[in-house]
């Protein structure tokens, strides 16, 4: 039997179709994706591409999506640090994009903007279970005033749940109770959350964006990072390692851990909100296409000009590019790519500007805290310094000349205290000396199918686990061929 | 269920890591009917106002051992204030300060900081259990 796996990107409608007896990919597409009209239009093309005979015996299709600007979600709490940040994992671990996070009362401003976003959902929390009740309840109370009708999760203070779902209900178009995001001060319960969101986006907000045809012809079973997020829990699972995935997107760059980020030194006392084991971070502001000018403006030109002589460091022969221009050129031509090695450089550049700033907003860090018993150090996040297997995935990432040294490339932290996973040796890219066998492992998603993984592995673990061993390309065999010495090897 | 306001919040403050008193007082406070949010050693100012806030608490109890309480503990009640939280109970106790000063004198720096209850060393958490139910008139 052969399954039939779509994912509806932001840019390009990507199809993969792979045998599952005994499994094995079969082949890819993609055509970009016709928001404007009628998805089916970008995936028949997408289809088109595929020989006739191979789309035979197709017993199984299952479909994710991003388009449209993925699944648009507002998260409101109490304390910023506390149950706003709790909502925001949440619903970042449901494969969302958190538009705004408010804290305290919503005040006319903030609610004015919840209008303008017209988000897909709003993630109510506020409060310990039998805490805090009055802000959850005005928060309800103020949606209703407001006429804001996305459905709502509420996922606050359980004593205060129910009266403001009363207060919801039949003036939102759905509202779902679900358990606290923060149960108890510093204790962190975003699976329910995670779940209603899942059933919502299924049941209603398919629904409400004309989705609904689409999700009963393929099988639309969720947002694309959460089945990205799917295949690295399979991963984290076979490999029985923590695992880092970088996901670096015209839009956006994501980050997913597969790992608890305990400390790795002694001395060191751990601070502020428990972090999920399968933690995502989403950074709206860094890609490579929609996002290229945030980008410039989120590391500055001079960083990434510094990243284009890192990235080819013979380009000096050839005149440097300005990278701002290669910026502001895709930026208008989403769907260009780059057309010479200059133009490569600088792809690669804008690459590894995103993958280090993503890893460093989404990592822990350290700092000094000095007591009477001496120095101590204070973390805050996941310590990832010890992370054994990053995978890169993304079509910058994939359709890269040299995707290992843009990745190694990205692991280079300027600041030591910031706890992201460490590069494979030092002073990359010459000598792989101290890369030994323990040391890190960068993968990469060759055949871009990780989203059609993660959606296969809900119903076919086995196929799925087998088709992410073939998929995976351990990149230290490209640095290897490269002809780079490996200590020990 | 617990009661709302008898929700308290626990610590030692500062950069001050010694826990054994802490667990004591959370087991003593706990066993007393209380439901304590205990957020440990080494917390900061803002933490301890957090979870007030979010637990709805009707006390937060500051122990601090390393002799810094003084530093560590002023300036808290005028941000309980601006954080709309300004009417919990502060209660401070232990090896408040450095220096050869009288406890009373102690009491008298520390209730102008604005904590209701201050406590030297060597105080049995009954005390200050009996004086928290007194205060929230339990």
């Amino acid at each position: 039997m052969k399954a039939l796996l779509i994912d509806f990107g932001s840019t390009y409608t990507k199809v993969t179709l792979v045998n599952l007896d005994p499994p094995g990919l079969i082949g890819t597409a993609q055509a970009p994706t016709t928001v404007a009209t009628d998805l089916a239009e970008g995936l028949q093309q997408a289809l088109d591409e595929l020989a006739p005979n191979q789309l035979d015996r197709v017993g199984l299709t299952r479909a994710c999506s991003s388009a449209a600007g993925g699944l648009k979600i507002v998260a409101i709490g109490l304390v910023p640090e506390l149950t706003v940040k709790a909502a925001r994992e949440a619903a970042m671990g449901a494969g969302g994009r958190v538009l705004a996070a408010y804290a305290h009362t919503l005040s006319d401003q903030e609610l004015q903007e919840i209008s303008v976003i017209q988000p897909d959902l709003i993630l109510l929390a506020g409060g310990t279970d039998g805490g805090e009740r009055r802000t959850i309840l005005e928060n309800a109370a103020r949606l209703v005033d407001c006429a804001i009708e996305a459905p709502v999760v509420i996922a606050g203070n359980k004593a205060a749940s129910d009266e403001a779902a009363d207060l919801l209900q039949g003036r939102v178009r759905r509202v779902l109770v679900t358990g606290n995001v923060m149960p108890e001060v510093n204790v962190l319960n975003v699976e329910p959350a995670r779940q209603a969101i899942r059933d919502l986006y299924l049941q209603e907000i398919t629904k409400a964006r004309g989705l609904d045809r689409i999700q009963q012809r393929f099988g639309l079973a969720m947002p694309t990072p959460l089945a990205v997020m799917k295949a690295g829990e399979l991963l984290q699972r076979t490999l029985r390692q923590d695992v880092v995935l970088v996901d670096v997107g015209g839009a956006t760059t994501d980050i997913h851990s597969f790992a608890a980020g305990k400390p790795a030194r002694a001395g060191c006392v751990c601070k502020g909100l428990p972090e999920p084991f399968v933690k995502r971070t989403v950074e709206g502001d860094l890609g490579v296409r929609a996002s290229a000018l945030s980008l410039l403006n989120a590391v500055g030109a001079e960083r990434l000009m510094a990243d284009l002589a890192l990235v080819d460091p013979s380009l000096a022969d050839y005149g440097v590019p300005d990278i701002r221009d290669y910026a502001a050129k895709v930026f208008r031509q989403k769907d260009c790519l780059p057309e010479d090695r200059l133009e490569q450089a600088c792809e690669g550049a804008m690459a590894v500007a995103c993958v280090r700033e993503a890893l460093r907003r989404h990592a822990g860090w350290l700092t000094e805290s000095y007591t009477p018993e001496g120095c101590l150090w204070v973390q805050q996040g996941k310590d990832l310094t010890g992370i054994t297997c990053l995978v890169g995935t993304g079509g910058v990432l994939v359709h890269a000349g040299e995707p290992s040294s843009l990745l190694a490339a990205g692991l280079n932290q300027d600041d030591p205290l910031v706890l992201t996973p460490r590069p494979p040796h030092p002073g990359f890219p010459p000598g792989l000396k101290e890369c030994g066998a323990q040391g890190l492992q960068l993968y990469l998603d060759r055949h871009y199918m990780l989203s059609a993984i993660g959606l296969l592995s809900e119903i076919e673990p086995e196929a799925a686990r087998v088709l992410l061993e073939d998929d995976l390309e351990a990149l230290r065999d490209a640095l290897l061929r490269k002809g780079c010495h490996v200590a020990g090897e | 269920m617990v009661g709302q306001k008898r929700t308290v919040v626990l610590g030692v403050i500062g950069a001050d890591v010694h826990a054994v008193a802490n667990k004591i007082l959370d087991l003593s406070i706990s066993q007393a009917g209380f439901k304590v949010v205990n957020l440990g050693v080494m917390v900061s100012q803002e933490e301890f106002i957090n979870a007030a806030v979010e637990s709805d608490a009707g006390a937060i109890l500051i122990s601090s051992l390393y002799g810094h309480g003084e530093m560590d503990c002023r300036g808290l009640r005028e941000k309980c204030v601006e954080a709309g939280i300004g009417d919990i109970l502060l209660y401070a106790g232990g090896n408040l300060v450095v220096g050869k000063r009288t406890f009373d004198e102690v009491g008298r720096l520390f209730r102008s900081m604005g904590y209701n209850r201050v406590y030297p060393p060597g105080t049995m958490p009954e005390v200050a259990i009996a004086d928290l139910q007194k205060d929230l008139g339990l």
